[in-house]
């Protein structure tokens, strides 16, 4: 059956997570909570996505975001990318399978995977602009935001989106609100085949589980859990069909991890290059005192006047 | 709907053909993924396109447009030959059995009786054999030639697998598959449900498809069982309710026929529509008929029906024809029409032929659109350029546009595709200026009835006559008009002792309560039950299920008499025993029927007496032979009225040879020379048909009408995915992008590559989305033999790419 | 004979002090308006290259400010090394000589300059300083450009943006720590910053450090 999640309750309740509940805060050094929230996740189940795109709309309603009408450029994804406002969007592969020589029509909904480790996070140069709750969820807090775009570079899946209007980052945020106060995400609410479903990281993994047999049972053998380890895991889970080739679902990452070069520019250039800098001015600050000042003699002044003559 | 929504998930097969729920029905659709995921129940699906549905199903066979007759018919011999039918349920539940009188042909594709100049069929022959006794003759061994089983053998053999590929382009295995899956169902603890929904209906032998279908489910045992059912489903979400209230023209609330030209007296209306039983023992349940008819009159004209006047029969229009959508329109396009009011209705873009419907329009003297939104219709004058090409200084049509409060900022209720009446509260207060449908069509009445008060005129007694008792006769109430639909007892109502079962005044709690002497009213007998003494029952909320089967029978109120699957006295042998435990239902416990839902039938009728399960019909059992057909009483494959081909079964027929078609529309019929692409029409999920494309969010799902064209087509005339193509049919044109799919493959017809093009018909010229002309510019005028439903799935086109913006 | 290390404009005033000019006011300015963008955009860099320098966004009137203004500084100095390159690239390029003077690093460290070469206008020091901020600057300007979100985010694929900000990072950090060199060369060398500040140095300087320079300055007359 499904998982119900209740309606919201009518009388104000306190958030089950805030502030105090950070396990990663951006360009800040924090204590983690020593005891986490249960792990939380959304699964997407890409075998029961019949492309409705209701979720795509309930993001735009929930956040209160609108996004322009485009045009057809030949295709079903409409918008054609994810954009400062559209944090989630289907995407649709046709796929001939060249085992059982049918089609197939995989549609994926795109979006932030909620990393365990999360590389924007990691490139995010402004104190608290993204933070990571115990339970998973990784935030973007637009107060803090500097729209510098270092998330981008970040990020191993390509999700946050810099606004042209107000310049600061954008992308899902697991309905934190709604999650924060007993509530599933917009998009898992609204979907009509339970295709997104939402839970305890445990919970997901192990519906994820009856959902595999099934397709298995229907000739899916590669049928499998998506929770990639490079990135220690999401909170964004997929159930796909052929999980060993995740890059026919519209380029979905094969092995996501955050990008080598990233890893170098946060990691060792960053202590290396203020290191190289104090070196650089300490040399200076020694010879000074060692060798003193490279003084202009009389002498030479002499010879000058010598060498201009009259 | 057979069944109901929740009991696809008791399904083993779910069969989708002729729709595409997960694109038209996405809510819906999930009890089919629940079927799957719970039950690992199988999905196939049959389709021109490989659509949403295509993508979720365990097996996809692709179709021509328009032959789905010959893909049944097959799986009907397939069947048969095979002998995979479940042989108690249509021994005895199904006319299989019955002779059909001596006379009875079919030759070339027609039957017996027909005239070419009427275009029409005498049925004298299509009866069955009467014996002395006044019941039907049957040959229990199915042996007799005219036994249905013998001529229905014979009728499907020509539809081979090697037939079915040459005429449909369904490969061979394919098509198999589909077959194989279907009977696998015929066994007693399996059933398959079947979903359908406009890509059926909207052909001209939509009706006979869905008869095909209903075989099929017969010959497997599978109708009034769980998990099976032939189930339509429907586009709106109160498109049930409107044709359960009779707003088709030729018929009234709860089924009940319009009077027509030659039924002057009620006894001469009823005489006609009383069917006495024609085997023994049986219900014959339409015997009621004369219950339901003058509850309806007594509702409609309150104390001014009275026995001596015929309960105001008199008052009652008699129709002179069928005044379906493409004959008013046809009746507007030959001038002979003044005014029309649009409720909640957009035909610019919904009919056939727009060209036709644009020019019909601007011959009114006045055009009334009462809608929530502002439609293309009431626009029909502005000039939108190749969108709308109207030249408004030559158009003299006086326009009113009446804004309603839509279904979210009123009260009321929603009958679903599951038969379910379901109340629901405003969301919203009314927008602006707008005003309720029932408040401005009460003024409308009480504003006329004021002028004839004052003027007098012609024929004003029955619009005089009306009982028009509410509350607030300007605004009668929701409420109200829930309770009238429902009926309520006149006087004391007594049984056979005297005793009082019913007090004059108190709402009736069943049409087994209603009464033939003027003693109840009730407008709409299936509903007779929804608000009865207990209440509103369309307001209840109680999703539990007891039985464990998907019956969710205390969630709202399900017509007729809260019964969540209809015959489902079906689910159970002769002895009242369930087919299997796994599809255990209703049973006869010994005393009663009883079980998971309402019996459909009398509780108290025990299984000796051989009452069969089938009591709407004369015959107690079902009709696999169905004389009514106006188009024969068994399907034969009839190709579109435009086709690519020629009718590879019987070269003869050109489209049905039954169904109407008006002068001047016959010329304008496209040929497979000029036009040799075959179009369908079809909606997409992220548009709610014309209304949505002026709601922003969804226009950015979908934003800009496009031309869905196999790789090979594309390939063939030079079309870029992105890039702009022109299609047009021999009524019309439509621009569009072109999306260039795998999804989409040409068929091997007869040795001949057809081309299949899909066109999605949700976007217009007004609204948010970018502007196009209506698709219906391209659509054939004409419709099915039997329900005149405009053939808007399969017709010819041609395709070119075009110079224009490539995105 | 042809002059080879004078630039317009310099020039030697004799008198009871010899003076020399050797950067006229436009060039100057121009040097000051490049030195003062450098000094802004290696602040606003760091602050957002290390979180505990964050707090140097302050300056520019916090974190989304900085970000803004950075780039644009970087036009800024973009322009006005382009100035400086026109300028002076020519008494840049490097000679026989200065592969002389570069192997006596030692000597130029502890001031010993009589066993240096003769010195025209610039030292192979001060030429390296230029070539590397030359190379640097179109180093950082290309790649900033590439990671200037707001307005060419668009038209790089995230992997070269993710190249693009790790060698602005190392370009920046050469081009600060070629800074610093820069500027301790001129405190330490006393006498040099007025070359900057008024535009001349004294004739003793010139004689100490750039003999041949101030040789064709005279001779030239």
């Amino acid at each position: 059956m499904f998982t119900i999640i209740p309606n919201p309750q009518a009388k104000p309740i306190d958030a089950k997570f805030g502030d105090k509940d950070l396990i990663r805060r951006s360009a800040s050094s924090i204590t983690p909570v020593a005891q986490r929230q249960p792990e939380v996740a959304k699964l997407i189940d890409v075998s029961k996505c019949i492309g409705c795109k209701a979720c795509q709309v309930a993001c735009l309603e929930w956040n209160n975001l609108t996004e322009e009408v485009g045009v057809n450029v030949g295709v079903y994804d409409n918008p054609h990318d994810l954009t400062p406002n559209t944090w989630t969007l289907m995407r649709y592969t046709e796929y001939e399978n060249p085992e059982s020589g049918n089609l197939e029509w995989l549609i994926r909904k795109d979006g932030c995977m909620h990393c365990e480790d999360p590389g924007c996070l990691k490139a995010c140069p402004a104190p608290g602009a993204i933070v990571q709750y115990s339970n998973g969820i990784v935030d973007f807090v637009k107060a803090n935001c500097i729209g510098c775009g270092y998330c981008i570079k970040g990020c191993p899946f390509n999700i946050p989106r810099i606004s042209k209007v107000d310049n600061k980052a954008y992308k899902c945020t697991l309905c934190s609100d709604r999650v924060a106060v007993g509530q599933g995400p917009a998009c898992q609410k609204a979907c009509p085949t339970q295709a997104i479903v939402f839970g305890t990281k445990d919970e997901m993994k192990k519906w994820a589980e009856k959902r595999i047999t099934d397709l298995k049972s229907r000739g899916f053998k590669n049928a499998g859990l998506y929770d990639p380890p490079g990135v220690q895991g999401t909170h964004v889970m997929y159930v796909l069909q052929h999980a060993d080739k995740p890059n026919i679902y519209a380029g979905l990452a094969d092995n996501p991890r955050i990008s080598p070069i990233v890893e170098l520019w946060k990691g060792g250039t960053k202590y290396a290059g203020l290191a190289l800098i104090g070196l650089t001015a300490a040399f200076g600050f020694l010879h000074h005192i060692v060798a003193g000042p490279n003084r202009v003699t009389d002498h030479d002044e002499q010879e000058a006047k010598r060498l201009a003559g009259k | 709907m057979t069944n109901s929504w929740t009991d696809i998930k008791n399904a083993d097969v779910v069969w989708i053909m002729g729709g595409n729920a997960a694109e038209a029905h996405p809510c819906g659709f999930k009890w089919v993924t629940e079927a799957k995921a719970e039950r690992g129940a199988r999905l196939m699906v049959v389709d021109p396109r490989f659509n949403r549905s295509a993508a979720m199903a365990d097996h996809y066979s692709p179709i021509r447009s328009g032959t789905d007759i010959a893909f049944l018919s097959g799986v009907i011999n397939y069947l048969l030959t095979n002998d995979k039918i479940q042989h108690d349920y249509v021994k005895n539940y199904t006319n299989v059995s019955f002779l059909v009188k001596e006379g009875f042909g079919f030759e070339d594709g027609l039957f017996t009786g027909y005239n070419e100049t009427s275009r029409s069929y005498d049925k004298a022959t299509w009866q069955y054999e009467m014996g002395p006794d006044g019941f039907v003759v049957k040959d229990e061994t199915l042996s007799h030639p005219r036994s249905v089983y013998q001529i229905m053998k014979k009728h499907f053999s020509i539809y081979t697998p090697e037939m079915v590929e040459r005429v449909t382009g369904s490969p061979k295995d394919k098509f198999l598959k589909v077959a194989e899956w279907a009977a696998s169902c015929s066994t007693k603890d399996r059933t398959m449900t079947i979903m359908y929904a406009l890509g059926w209906t909207q052909h001209s032998h939509g009706a006979q498809n869905i008869r095909c279908a209903a075989m099929i489910q017969l010959l497997l045992g599978n109708i009034g069982v769980p998990g099976g059912g032939i189930n339509a489903l429907r586009g709106h979400s109160n498109v049930q309710g409107i044709t359960d209230i009779g707003t088709l023209t030729a018929s009234l609330p709860g089924y009940l026929a319009m009077p027509i030209d030659g039924e002057p007296t009620l006894e001469s209306h009823l005489t006609k529509r009383q069917f006495k039983p024609i085997q023994a023992n049986q219900t014959s349940y339409w015997q009621n008929y004369r219950k339901f008819y003058v509850s309806f009159l007594k509702s409609m004209y309150g104390a001014k029906a009275t026995k001596e006047n015929d309960f105001g029969y008199q008052y009652m229009p008699k129709l002179d024809l069928a005044y379906d959508v493409l004959r008013m329109f046809d009746l507007m396009h030959q001038g002979k029409t003044s005014g029309l009011i649009c409720q909640g209705f957009n035909p610019l873009m919904s009919v056939s032929h727009a060209a036709k419907t644009r020019a019909a329009l601007s011959k009114l003297k006045f055009l009334v659109s009462m809608d929530p939104i502002e439609t293309d219709t009431a626009r029909f004058w502005e000039n939108h350029g190749e969108f709308n090409p109207s030249d408004p200084a030559k158009i003299q049509t006086e326009v009113f546009m009446l804004p309603v409060t839509s279904f979210l900022e009123e009260e009321g209720s929603f009958t679903n595709s599951s038969r379910c009446v379901m109340w629901k509260w405003p969301a919203a207060d009314p927008y602006a200026e707008s005003r309720k449908d029932v408040e401005i069509l009460s003024d409308l009445f009480i504003r006329i009835k004021k002028l004839y008060e004052k003027d007098g005129g012609k024929g004003v007694e029955p619009l005089m006559a009306v009982d028009w008792n509410y509350k607030n006769p300007h605004d009668p109430s929701a409420d109200e008009l829930a309770k009238e639909l429902n009926g309520k007892a006149l006087v004391d109502l007594t049984d056979a002792e005297g005793k009082v079962t019913r007090a004059a005044g108190q709402q009736l709690a069943s049409f087994g309560e209603m009464r033939d002497d003027g003693t109840t009213d009730g407008v709409q007998w299936i509903y007779t039950g929804f608000y009865g003494p207990n209440g509103n029952f369309a307001q209840r909320r109680d999703n539990s299920d007891p039985s464990g089967m998907n019956v969710f029978g205390s969630w709202g109120f399900s017509w007729p008499a809260n019964r969540r699957i209809l015959y489902n006295r079906a689910s159970a042998d002769m002895q009242g025993k369930p087919w299997s435990d796994a599809k255990k239902y209703v049973l006869w416990d010994g005393k009663r029927w009883g079980g998971a839902d309402v019996p459909d039938f009398v509780p108290t009728i025990p299984p000796e007496r051989g009452t069969m399960p089938f009591i709407m019909n004369p015959e107690g059992v079902s009709r696999l032979f169905a004389a009514p057909m106006a188009d024969g009483p068994l399907p034969v494959h009839m190709e579109p009225f435009e086709s690519p081909v020629a009718n590879l079964v019987f070269p003869k027929l050109k489209g049905n040879p039954v169904a109407r078609v008006f002068k001047n529309d016959m010329e304008v019929f496209g040929n497979a020379k000029d036009f040799p692409i075959v179009a369908t029409t079809y909606r997409l999920v992220e548009h709610f048909h014309f209304w949505t494309k002026g709601v922003q969010k969804n226009a950015v799902t979908q934003p800009e009408f496009f031309v869905e064209i196999s790789e090979e087509l594309a390939r063939e005339k030079g079309i870029k995915k992105g890039g702009m193509v022109r299609v047009w049919s021999n009524r019309g044109e439509v621009k569009g992008k072109a999306v260039v799919t795998k999804r989409l493959k040409p068929f091997q017809i007869d040795g001949k590559t057809v081309h299949q093009i899909g066109l999605p018909l949700n976007f217009g010229f007004i609204g948010e989305t970018k502007k196009a002309a209506p698709i219906n510019s391209l659509t054939p005028f004409v419709g099915d033999a039997n329900a005149q439903t405009p053939e808007f799935k399969a017709f010819l086109v041609n395709v070119e790419p075009i110079a224009g913006p490539v995105a | 004979m042809a002059s080879t290390e004078v630039a317009p404009g310099d020039a030697v005033h004799r008198g009871p002090q010899v003076t020399v000019d050797r950067y006229t006011r436009g060039a100057r300015i121009n040097h000051w308006i490049t030195a003062g963008s450098l000094v802004l955009l290696a602040i606003s860099g760091l602050a957002l290259f290390h979180p505990s320098l964050y707090w140097l966004t302050g300056l520019f009137g916090g974190g989304p400010n900085t970000r803004a203004i950075h780039p644009w500084i970087g036009v800024v100095l973009f322009f006005g090394f382009l100035g400086l390159f026109i300028r002076f690239w020519k008494l840049n390029l490097w000679e026989r000589t200065d592969n002389v003077w570069l192997k006596k690093i030692k000597d130029v460290v502890t001031s010993n300059e009589e066993n240096l070469p003769e010195v025209g206008k610039y030292n192979a020091g001060q030429k390296l300083v230029f070539w590397s901020m030359s190379i640097l600057i179109i180093l950082l300007i290309t790649s900033g450009l590439v990671i200037w979100e707001q307005y060419f985010g668009q038209y790089f694929t995230v992997e070269q943006r993710r190249l693009a900000v790790l060698i602005h990072a190392l370009a920046a950090v050469a081009a600060i720590c070629v800074w610093i060199v820069h500027v301790y060369a001129a405190i330490w060398v006393r006498g040099t910053i007025s070359a900057m500040t008024q535009g001349r140095v004294t004739g003793g300087w010139a004689w100490r450090h750039h003999r041949k320079w101030l040789r064709e300055l005279v001779s030239g007359k």
